[in-house]
């Protein structure tokens, strides 16, 4: 199994590598530079001006010596200066914002397991019952809601009209701590959440349904019947982690799409996470800041899908000795 | 015989609820007796009904089908009226099954270990370490070298043959007194069937169990079963002691059966097989459901259904041209 292990992670490093290269070049291959939006902002500056700018931030040399440069500062956690937050460090500017987006991803995939999981098996053990059904409905308009559309209706109807959640924000003042400032922002997370969480949890929960129910029909759950186990014995031994197998895999991909995902719920809810501030960094042009985020996100996706594989090798034996 | 039989199935019927017209009748009113220490043959083709009567017994029959009527009594207990939680303490304990696919019957997850000792530490109430002595025990009586290692081990590391071994290990594991093999070798290599089929003989002697033995290969049945069934369409058609069976083979089907394994003394160019097909259960042709395939049919065949009669000490068939002591012999 640790030979697995290793060899993912082996395979992992090019993968990262050619990450880097991609989102470098997609950078590079947007129209305009750091410079452009200020000097459309103000004509009168002489060109000559940016142009020495230009030089001096080695803006003008050649692709593969810039790329040399930023991958090794990268490398130190430098991600260069925000081109429009009057020149913070990126690292500063993000720091903040990336705990935030990962709490928030946290608590939403727990929503969506703690849910998904047991209304999936439950469903599957009772097919086409009341509750059955009332999934089934749920999963549909899950998927089919878009999630900036759920999340005004949540606030709309739970945070303005029964006022039980706040629309806004990760803390209710300043100055908290401790017990205080952790629900706190447990409060501020709850909507949010949920809305990223929703398309997950109707996935998730289609997914263990169809899982357990392909499970208990297999030939192995017959023969622990026939061996004498018990009901319990039957679902939470040989079924449950048979069932898991491909969810986990899911899993790990899933934590990719949750960070990227908030991009747009954070909008909505106007939370100090990645999301936002990748939105505003993209419209301001802050390029360095765009890098970083795009480049944190695929990273993320990365070791995402490791976890997922390796998850994948604990719980299948089958998968070590390929 | 004067002994007390160990199972008694009396009027079996399980019923599959397809839709709301079609019902397919899988068991339709099988009645046997297996005794303590033999082994009976239940015979047929695909879908004759002789796996729904195996699960039947254990009471393992999955939606939409039903037992719908009769009673199975195991040593005189009556297990349909048993509740799910008694009954998971007959199945593997008194009554053990294995069946035909070694290759998906094994949990792909849990090592062998982890499979056998589940067992045995459930209906023998065994601690850890005296499960796992037992499950190296067991493994060695079935003839699996290395036992030591092969409890560490996962299905997927082991042949097909291997794993039908371990099924039986599992099977014999909680010393039951009725063991059930659903075509145990169908899915296995023709070197290996024998085996593993000599490997059952022996633990059934050894552990004094009863043999219900599911098959279709007449071949095995005359080698290793006492008593032979045969099944067509849910019912039992021809029922005698193997010998006899073989020797005085009175029902058409039986005889289709027989006509069709290659025999080595005979030079024939072409084997004989039985016309057509089982008919599918929800739609038996009325009267003999063997009516439509039967070279012998008579008119009498599409109208009655025949019972299954007593015609000579311990024959029973289900035949028309029995009725008044007739015969199909030229």
């Amino acid at each position: 199994m640790y030979k697995y292990i290793i060899r993912r992670i082996l395979v992992f490093i090019p993968m990262l590598f050619a990450l880097t290269v991609i989102v470098f070049g997609l950078a590079q291959a947007a129209p305009g530079d750091a410079l452009t939006g200020q000097q459309l902002a103000d004509p009168r500056v002489d060109p000559e001006v940016y142009e020495k700018q230009r030089e001096a931030l080695g803006l003008n040399d050649p692709i593969p010596v810039q790329y040399a440069k930023w991958i090794s500062n990268v490398a130190q956690g430098d991600f260069g200066k925000s081109l429009v937050f009057n020149g913070r460090s990126v690292a500063d500017l993000i720091e903040a914002r990336f705990a935030n987006t990962l709490y928030l991803g946290i608590f939403s995939l727990f929503i969506t397991i703690v849910v998904a999981i047991p209304i999936g098996i439950y469903s599957a053990r009772k097919p086409y019952s009341l509750l059955d059904y009332a999934a089934t409905g749920f999963g549909f308009l899950g998927l089919a809601i878009p999630n900036f559309f759920f999340g005004l209706i949540a606030i709309y109807v739970l945070s303005i009209n029964l006022g039980w959640f706040p629309a806004q924000g990760t803390l209710s003042g300043p100055g908290m701590a401790g017990f205080e400032a952790f629900f706190s922002r447990l409060h501020h997370m709850v909507l949010p959440g949920i809305t990223l969480g929703l398309a997950g949890t109707a996935t998730y929960m289609r997914y263990m349904r169809s899982e357990v129910l392909d499970v208990l029909g297999s030939d192995y759950i017959r023969t622990a019947k026939a061996k004498g186990m018990s009901d319990s014995n039957v679902l939470y031994k040989h079924t449950l982690r048979n069932a898991l197998i491909p969810i986990i895999t899911l899993m790990g991909f899933e934590i990719g799409v949750l960070l990227s995902g908030a991009v747009i719920t954070e909008q909505v809810f106007q939370y100090p996470g990645l999301g936002t501030l990748f939105i505003s960094s993209v419209t301001n042009r802050d390029f360095p800041v765009v890098m970083a985020i795009t480049l944190i996100l695929g990273i993320l996706i990365l070791i995402g899908n490791l976890l997922a594989d390796i998850f994948y090798s604990i719980v299948d034996p089958r998968i070590r000795y390929d | 015989m004067t002994k007390q039989p160990l199972l008694d199935v009396d009027h079996l019927k399980t019923y599959f609820y397809l839709d709301d017209e079609r019902v397919a009748k899988a068991v339709d009113d099988i009645s046997f007796s297996v005794y303590p220490g033999e082994t009976v043959a239940l015979v047929g083709e695909s879908g004759s009904g002789k796996s729904i009567t195996a699960l039947s017994i254990m009471q393992l029959i999955n939606k939409p089908g039903r037992i719908i009527d009769g009673a199975i009594l195991m040593n005189g207990e009556e297990l349909l009226k048993l509740s799910t939680k008694q009954m998971t303490k007959v199945r593997g304990n008194d009554v053990a099954m294995i069946f035909q696919e070694p290759m998906t019957a094994l949990n792909p997850v849990y090592t062998i270990g982890n499979q056998i000792t589940e067992m045995l530490r459930k209906h023998k109430k065994m601690n850890k370490q005296q499960a796992k002595t037992r499950a190296i025990e067991l493994l060695n009586t079935v003839g699996i070298p290395r036992a030591e290692e092969v409890i560490h081990e996962y299905p997927h590391q082991l042949s097909g043959g291997m794993r039908q071994r371990v099924m039986i290990a599992m099977a014999i594991s909680c010393e039951p007194k009725l063991l059930i093999a659903d075509e145990p070798t169908t899915a296995l290599d023709v070197t290996i069937q024998a085996q593993i089929l000599d490997l059952m003989a022996d633990m059934r002697e050894k552990f004094d169990m009863a043999l219900l033995l599911i098959t279709h290969d007449l071949g095995v049945v005359s080698e290793y079963a006492d008593r032979v069934m045969v099944m067509y369409g849910g019912q039992i058609v021809e029922e005698a002691p193997t010998k006899q069976l073989l020797r005085t083979t009175k029902h058409p089907y039986t005889k289709g059966l027989l006509g069709s394994i290659p025999k080595l003394e005979e030079d024939t160019n072409r084997l004989e097989a039985i016309k057509g097909t089982v008919p599918p259960a929800y739609d038996f042709p009325a009267g003999c459901r063997f009516s439509s395939r039967c070279p012998f049919v008579m008119e009498k065949c599409t109208q009655v259904n025949p019972e299954l009669e007593l015609i000579e000490s311990n024959h029973n068939v289900r035949c028309h041209l029995y009725e008044d002591g007739g015969n199909t012999d030229e």
